[in-house]
């Protein structure tokens, strides 16, 4: 449906050398298909996402929906095809969701703006869709930035464009939010046949709901396949490769490089072995299986009543209620090197 | 979002109780009362404009005048088709197209505390009209003995011309420079057409001097039926365009980028506003000098009645509330005072300065000079 050829994005201005971003791009789009667009800030992302959405003039190639060159389309004729919602916040003054998400009707009505039966019955389908019924009375400046991108995704739906082009639009919505909004996203691509492209940041969101990923490192080709391959391909590393931090290809997320500053033992198991592990991990010790008489040594009791963390080496003994007081208590017992060192 | 368990429909499909439009209060629910008050207003304001003067004439002789009858005293038909009737005209002619250029100006450049007089418009206008004067005053000192002021083309010309050449100014920069810059730009301006004014003045004939001095006042009076083949179909092409551009300027509320996406073109819908306000606010200024804040105030006027941005209600109620402050104010001036020392603007900035300053606190953006 949508079809890049040797695309290279960038900018010109008067009197400047021309600013490439990236070259040599070639892509295509399908319908019902979720594409997550990755990379490093300062790889291009919005360039690239600007160029489709026809709001930047590419430095050469072209992009081509169901055959035709977007950038050579009346603005009318590409506004029914493609939808866009923006980062940018948006101040429209004395405007109900319901009116926000009927402007989405724009290139589909008369000169006057009027909107039919038909148009009414899209803009409440649209906001069904996105869940935003209970905004749509109010003012969109009275709205929160979550709550305002809903109806901005509500007004993309309503203008019922072939493909959507989302700019960051988790960016703004918590942990939860974000999962639902990207599982709607993909089932609305399903459904009504439509291609979503979404630039974000959110790593592990883009792995875990995206049919596939463009992945745009700095100065780099941009890459294309499934999240999975991608990452055993290593392209992930290639592209975020950064100092203190490792892409872990085992969990597909990345994690922050601690160096090791001391050595202890754990013994227990399931949830709570893996999140004391982590908090541990978090303080740059390494965990060790197996008991030994050199190193602190910390035991799990999962009472019915209470968790507790006993910590011991030879005599000495304690225990903790949280992990937060066990870890204070490492960090004090670090401090010291006489009571942490014993070799 | 509740809806994610359910199924999603693929088509679209009214299921479940209808989303209500806007929130059910009481200034949308009585927007037809609203109207009907408004434009009972302008039509009784139009009357009272009539009939009240230094010269009082009943308003049953002023209804039988104007459907052609004769009045009880000759005076008065006079009075009527020389003075009131085309100073009413005016006033509610220049007071439609203040507010509809005010309104525009507003979507356009997304501030608030645009309008023709802020933004310097109406001092391009002044402009234009003070340098056909002092040109006409280099071609020969006679030009100004026998100048008619008003009488001339070229002056509705030159105003057209000035009030054209700021806005291109304006709109080159406007995407550049902060709101408070563009403001400062358009008082830059008004002092300098002051300052022209005043030269012009100063070298002009007493008789000559005291028709421009009492132009540049601003005025609604100084009109009469020659002027207004010029003057009215110009404000009615403005009207019309500022009408035809109710869609794209609500998509403007977006702003610039997201307009362009709804597959507005954005740089065609600026020229047709920008038109149509040189179209509104020139001819007004080149006939009646500068009228202050009506095109400033009215928009928020009409926002804060009809609680709405809404251009397709916005529109007719600008024209409706600039008419209803034109002829009140110009009533107000011309109402059978012992002196005649009221000027129009000083009514315009007792109402508007108070409304400005209300919008600066409202407005989050202005309060902390940030926007």
């Amino acid at each position: 449906m949508l079809t890049i050829e040797h695309l290279s994005i960038g900018y010109t201005a008067p009197r400047t050398p021309t600013y490439v971003v990236a070259e040599a791009i070639n892509l295509t789009l399908n319908e019902g298909e979720l594409v997550c667009l990755l990379g490093p800030n300062g790889a291009g992302k919005s360039t690239l996402m600007r160029t489709i959405a026809g709001m930047q003039a590419p430095l050469s190639g072209s992009i081509l929906i169901d055959g035709q060159n977007i950038h050579d389309m009346p603005a009318r004729e590409r506004a029914k095809r493609l939808s866009v919602v923006l980062t940018e916040r948006v101040n429209a003054g004395l405007l109900s969701g319901y009116a926000m998400v009927g402007l989405g009707r724009y290139p589909h009505t008369n000169w006057s703006g009027t909107l039919g039966e038909a148009d009414h019955e899209v803009i409440q389908w649209a906001i069904r869709v996105v869940g935003a019924e209970e905004l749509a009375h109010r003012n969109v400046s009275d709205l929160s930035d979550g709550e305002r991108q809903k109806i901005m995704l509500a007004r993309a739906l309503a203008q019922e464009p072939r493909m959507m082009i989302l700019d960051e639009i988790t960016a703004f919505l918590d942990l939860p939010r974000r999962v639902e909004a990207m599982r709607l996203l993909r089932r609305m691509a399903r459904e009504t046949n439509r291609a979503i492209l979404i630039s974000t940041h959110d790593l592990d969101l883009a792995l875990r709901s995206a049919d596939r990923i463009w992945l745009l490192p700095k100065g780099g080709p941009l890459q294309t396949g499934a999240p999975e391959d991608l990452v055993l391909s290593g392209a992930f590393e290639a592209a975020f490769a950064n100092e203190g931090v490792d892409f872990d290809r085992q969990h597909g997320a990345f994690r922050v490089h601690n160096a090791v500053s001391g050595h202890v033992s754990l013994q227990g198991g399931g949830i709570l072995r893996y999140w004391t592990q982590r908090a541990l991990e978090r303080e740059g010790l390494a965990i060790h299986a197996t008991p030994s008489a050199d190193r602190w040594h910390i035991e799990i009791h999962d009472e019915a009543d209470a968790t507790q963390w006993h910590l011991h080496r030879g005599e000495q003994r304690s225990q903790h209620p949280s992990l937060s007081d066990l870890t204070a208590h490492l960090r004090h017992l670090q401090a010291s090197p006489a009571a942490w060192d014993r070799q | 979002m509740s809806t994610l368990s359910s199924a999603l429909p693929a088509k679209p499909d009214t299921k479940g109780p209808p989303i209500p439009l806007a929130q059910s209060d009481l200034r949308t629910t009585l927007r037809p009362l609203a109207f009907g008050l408004l434009a009972a207003g302008v039509a009784g304001l139009f009357l009272l404009e009539l009939t009240i003067g230094v010269v009082r004439v009943p308003l049953r002789d002023i209804l039988v005048m104007l459907v052609g009858g004769e009045a009880s005293q000759a005076a008065w038909s006079t009075i009527l088709y020389e003075l009131r009737l085309p100073r009413a005209i005016t006033a509610l002619v220049g007071g439609a197209a203040l507010g509809a250029a005010g309104l525009q100006l507003q979507t356009l450049f997304r501030n608030p505390l645009a309008g023709p007089w802020a933004l310097g418009i109406t001092a391009g206008a002044q402009l234009g009209v003070a340098l056909v004067v002092v040109a006409g005053a280099v071609v020969g000192s006679t030009f100004l003995e026998r100048f008619v002021f008003l009488d001339n083309l070229s002056l509705v010309a030159g105003a057209g011309l000035g009030s054209a050449l700021v806005l291109a100014a304006i709109a080159s920069v406007s995407r550049r420079v902060s709101t408070i810059t563009l403001l400062i730009m358009g008082l830059m301006l008004g002092f300098l057409a002051q300052g022209l004014v005043s030269v012009v003045l100063h070298f002009t004939n007493e008789t000559q001097g005291k028709v421009f001095a009492s132009w540049n006042d601003g005025s609604f009076a100084g009109v009469h039926w020659d002027h207004f083949p010029i003057l009215i179909p110009m404000v009615i092409a403005g009207i019309a365009t500022a009408l035809l551009l109710v869609k794209p300027l609500n998509a403007l509320l977006l702003g610039e980028q997201y307009a362009a996406t709804l597959g507005l073109s954005v740089e065609r819908a600026r020229m047709m506003a920008l038109t149509s306000t040189v179209l509104l606010a020139a001819p007004i200024t080149a006939y009646c000098g500068p009228v202050l804040f009506i095109g400033l105030i009215v928009p928020h006027l009409c926002r804060g009645l009809f609680n709405t941005s809404d251009h397709r209600i916005l529109m007719p109620a600008v024209l409706l509330m600039g008419a209803a402050l034109g002829l009140g104010g110009d009533l107000f001036v011309h109402l059978p005072w012992e002196r005649h020392f009221l000027h129009l603007n000083a009514i315009n900035a007792l109402i508007g300065a108070p409304v400005v300053i209300w919008v600066i606190l409202r407005n989050k953006h202005m309060r902390s000079l940030a926007m």
